[in-house]
């Protein structure tokens, strides 16, 4: 690359080249050691370079380029600006990691061919990549669609199975709703200028009853596409279907794209939005943080529990943006900035975690076959790599200082203490309960990840098999240690990390992240409240103590180590399947939240020879929601069945009578 | 300091309570005969042990110094206050009982998991609830460091704050419940079915025993001196009383868990121990008592 390239430039060089490299995969789809040994790393030093051009380059002024392809008089246009450099480094520092994974992961004799299965993955990365350049509805809707279409051939990359099949269906359909809200959003933005280039949306002035249309079709649409209440459905269905590093980067990378075309629309396009737009975005957000994590506690198979925690994190995200929405509309500028920070940093945080935990789940699928919780656990022992790695991961979601998901809930919690300065009577008192939902949502994730942990990696084998797992090949351990240093990393320097994102809040609102005079090491984003929080401090502080002690107490009191049968109370006949399970360790939630699922339970009577304990907790949304709508389609749809005739004469027919209506219209 | 002191306030508590239930104490300074009795023991590890069972302690010891060092129980000029304010306390607190809980999972017996569901049971609901408490405080003194809120507390002009005295419940409820008190669990119980802290160290021995009951003491220290911030932060050293204010703070820092302790015996030797399933209604009272705190304060802005 000479010095001579653009960052514009080099973007769009690099996200051709994961075309490239999709597209040579095609050369030879069958030959499984080229794509998965050659292409798929070539595509993680892709993501590191796109990555590093997007970094070096936030603070650069805004960079536009048009493409010569596109429709006549709209040809596609790019651009490069902060807010869009923030998230391509996103894309392209947890696809490094998530690329250089799935190198090792994929295994011959899968699904589909591995030339195709790269063509998609590369084209999904690239149509990512397209979304965030994208400077006008046209060009920003065919990348979008791509990455849709993409996404979808890969969650159905093991199309053998129904259950895949249906998942694949659902996130089809609730993707295309999705999108045509957004389209229709665009449509609005416009503002009968019939300009579609983004430029000429942020000229446009629309009438406060427009814009509202237009950020709700935007969040309805966006939504959809995170997952937020009530359109979260195809998540916990998607993910588990497909495969694990898909998984990673679609909860990691893909929602958080929404999560853009949210701000984008919102802080951008719209220019000003007005302060009550947030109220509706915190309750959802709230609702839909407390809804994921709930039903996060109550699930049994690992995947599904890690879409649920997605689900969480994107009502997080919606809260963060709610509460920068009513800060900006109001005039509290520093605080909006605050909030924003939190949001931006709580995405990237959770690119990084959530990719790190579906690749940990990736690793454990592979070497024990099962995807249930209650057949694993005891896989520190065969597995130690992929444990304390994962265990690096767990922490971070669960917000637990030094690591970075603490930083950013840290932020929100921040931001919301000061909404009783929001100056409208009753906002001002119901804003800050939001944080008892978000701290109540923040120790449930913890409750969830200790489950998640503590069942799949400690304890003992509730499965013999579990004793031939095996510990993930180098180049799993090196895409796992790579997202969970970004964790450690991002957790340690909150100031520069904050100092990065900087340039997005000023695009956004106008306004940096005060930067005072406090040291480097010392996040004070609010120098006014005198709060601070230093995490390598506190790290130090631990470290020192736990070195001390265990030094002291090796010296003096030096004793030997010895090994027995487990304790237990004396109660020596205990055998692994006394471990709680899955489904006892979310007892608690389930008894404590019984309003929220709805449970079918299969007990046992006492005289049955081969007793069975089943209970399968389902969803209510889906049915008060879903099954009723899905009933009235099917309805229409019959209705409608009699313009089928099956008869050519019949369709000529209907051809001539659309022809004369147009022409009708026309003249 | 925190750290040579909190075994004594532990066994100040126990005494007093012995006292109030007609027994003959035992002494105070047992909880530190057990502690040098449990390091001079071999240490005997379950056979399906993890190296993460044997750093637990020393991290769970580690995060509760930690806390010791920025909570301000003698003064408010603590040097590494700035680096952590309430809600990374809370976090810190939450490293702490995530690590013992998943120590408790690792050697995959009933009663060590039965005891970690639990310990993050009771957890999940105290933490939003201290949250909740701290957020009063720290909405009347537009701050979250703690040393601040305490200063700010104890040398403005004695104001009654309605919203304190609903979190003052919530906060005693929230300390009965984290330090794995009465009513609802048994600090004294090794009947099974009860347990909750107590079935998550089951299977440590000696020194590693020694260490997690020095840092549940500590936590109760802990806990103790976070209420003494947030409610009676009179008599601390603050920034102008200078090198003999921090003198006198001492026989007073005594003198409030001498009472502490007293208070919280009483309250468990009153109450009775609640079922398991009880102890979620127990602390989403807790709870809601900090969110109408929080109201309180938001209405009448005191």
């Amino acid at each position: 690359m000479g010095s001579a390239l653009s960052p514009v430039d080099a973007c769009l060089l690099l996200l051709t080249g994961w075309i490239a490299v999709g597209a040579a995969g095609m050369l030879s789809p069958g030959r499984f050691g080229y794509v998965a040994r050659f292409l798929f790393p070539l595509g993680a030093v892709i993501g590191l370079a796109l990555a590093f051009v997007a970094a070096t380059s936030l603070e650069l002024p805004v960079e536009r380029v048009t493409l010569l392809i596109g429709l006549p008089d709209l040809p596609f246009h790019l651009r490069l600006d902060p807010l869009s450099r923030t998230f391509l480094v996103l894309l392209g520092g947890a696809s490094a990691g998530i690329s250089i994974f799935a190198a090792g992961y994929f295994r011959k004799g899968q699904g589909t061919a591995p030339g195709v299965l790269g063509l998609q993955y590369h084209l999904f990365l690239a149509s990512m990549g397209f979304v965030l350049l994208a400077d006008d509805a046209y060009a920003f809707m065919v990348a979008w669609e791509t990455m849709a279409l993409s996404s979808y051939f890969l969650v159905t990359s093991q199309n053998g199975l129904p259950e895949v099949r249906s998942a694949g269906f659902l996130y089809l359909l609730m993707a295309h709703l999705g999108a045509i809200s957004i389209l229709l959003s665009f449509g609005i933005l416009q503002g009968g200028t019939w300009h579609f280039t983004f430029d000429a949306m942020r000229a446009a002035h629309l009438s406060p009853g427009w814009a509202a249309a237009a950020f709700g079709l935007a969040s309805f649409g966006f939504g959809a596409k995170a997952g937020l209440l009530p359109m979260h459905v195809w998540l916990p269905e998607a993910h588990p279907a497909a495969p694990s590093p898909v998984s990673a980067l679609m909860s990691g990378v893909m929602l958080k794209t929404a999560i853009y075309g949210v701000l984008r629309v919102t802080f951008d396009l719209l220019g000003e939005p007005a302060w009550w737009w947030g109220l509706p975005a915190v309750a959802l957000g709230l609702a839909t943080a407390l809804f994921g994590v709930i039903f996060a506690a109550a699930q049994t198979d690992m995947k599904r529990l890690l879409a649920y925690s997605s689900i969480e994190n994107v009502g997080v995200l919606f809260t963060g943006i709610g509460v920068a929405i009513v800060f900006r509309g109001v005039g509290m500028a520093a605080l909006a900035t605050v909030a924003l920070v939190a949001v931006l940093y709580h995405a990237v945080n959770h690119a990084l975690m959530k990719s790190l935990l579906f690749l940990g789940t990736g690793a454990v699928l592979h070497a024990t076959g099962e995807r249930n919780l209650g057949r694993l656990g005891g896989l520190i022992h065969r597995m130690p790599w992929v444990a304390w790695l994962t265990l690096v991961g767990v922490l971070a979601i669960s917000g637990l200082p030094p690591l970075n998901g603490f930083v950013s809930e840290w932020l929100l919690l921040q931001t919301f203490l000061f909404s009783h300065e929001v100056p409208h009577p009753f906002v001002n008192m119901l804003l800050p309960l939001g944080a008892a939902i978000v701290a109540l949502a923040a120790a449930l994730a913890a409750y969830v990840m200790v489950k998640f942990f503590g069942v799949v990696f400690l304890g003992r084998p509730r499965e013999a098999a579990l004793a031939q797992a095996r510990d993930a090949g180098a180049l799993e351990k090196a895409g796992l240690a790579w997202l969970a240093l970004g964790c450690v990393l991002l957790g340690l320097f909150p100031t520069q990390v904050i100092g990065a994102l900087g340039a997005a809040t000023v695009q956004l609102i106008g306004t940096a992240p005060p930067s005072d005079a406090s040291p480097w090491w010392m996040l004070a984003p609010l120098p006014e409240r005198r709060v601070s929080y230093a995490p390598l401090v506190l790290l130090a502080v631990v470290v020192a103590v736990l070195v001390a002690t265990s030094l002291l107490v090796r010296r003096i009191y030096r004793r030997p180590v010895r090994r027995t049968p487990a304790w237990d109370c004396g109660f020596a006949r205990g055998d692994a399947r006394m471990q709680d399970t899955a489904e006892g360790f979310g007892q608690p939630i389930r008894h404590i939240f019984q309003a929220f699922f709805t449970m079918n339970r299969e007990l046992p009577s006492p005289f049955d020879r081969a007793p069975r304990y089943r209970v399968v907790v389902g969803d209510r949304i889906w049915r008060a929601l879903y099954e009723p709508l899905g009933g009235r389609v099917q309805r229409v749809a019959d209705s409608l069945a009699w313009l089928q005739q099956g008869r050519i004469s019949a369709y000529l027919t209907y051809s001539f009578l659309t022809l004369v209506t147009l022409l009708a219209v026309v003249l | 300091m925190a750290v040579a002191l909190a075994p004594l306030f532990l066994g100040w508590v126990n005494q007093c309570r012995a006292w109030l239930q007609n027994r003959k104490a035992p002494g105070l300074l047992l909880p530190y005969h057990g502690i040098r009795k449990l390091f001079h023991k071999d240490a005997v590890l379950a056979d399906g042990a993890s190296p993460l069972f044997r750093a637990a302690p020393y991290v769970v010891f580690g995060t509760m110094v930690a806390a010791a060092t920025i909570i301000p129980s003698m003064g408010t000029g603590l040097p590494f206050a700035s680096a952590a304010d309430a809600i990374a306390l809370v976090g810190l607190l939450a490293t702490a009982r995530v690590f013992m809980s998943l120590a408790a999972m690792d050697i995959g017996t009933a009663f060590g998991t039965l005891g970690a569901r639990r310990e993050m049971m009771v957890g999940f609901l105290a933490e939003p609830a201290l949250l909740m408490v701290i957020f009063v405080a720290s909405l009347i003194c537009a701050t979250t460091a703690l040393p601040s809120i305490a200063e700010r507390l104890a040398t403005q002009a004695p104001a009654l704050y309605p919203s304190l005295a609903f979190t003052a419940v919530a906060f005693t409820m929230v300390l009965l419940a984290e330090n794995a008190r009465i009513p609802v669990d048994n600090p004294a119980t090794h009947l099974e079915l009860t347990m909750i802290h107590e079935a998550m160290l089951l299977e440590y021995s000696a020194r590693h025993l020694a260490l997690m009951e020095w840092a549940a003491a500590l936590k109760l220290f802990n806990y103790a001196c976070i209420g003494f911030a947030l409610f009676v932060p009179w008599g601390a050293s603050t920034a102008q009383s200078g090198p003999g204010g921090l003198l006198l703070s001492v026989p007073v820092l005594a003198g409030k868990l001498l009472m502490a302790g007293a208070w919280l015996a009483l309250l468990e030797t009153l109450s009775a121990k609640l079922r398991v399933f009880r102890a979620p209604e127990f602390l989403a009272t807790a709870f809601m008592f900090g969110v109408l705190g929080l109201l309180v304060h938001l209405l009448l802005g005191a």
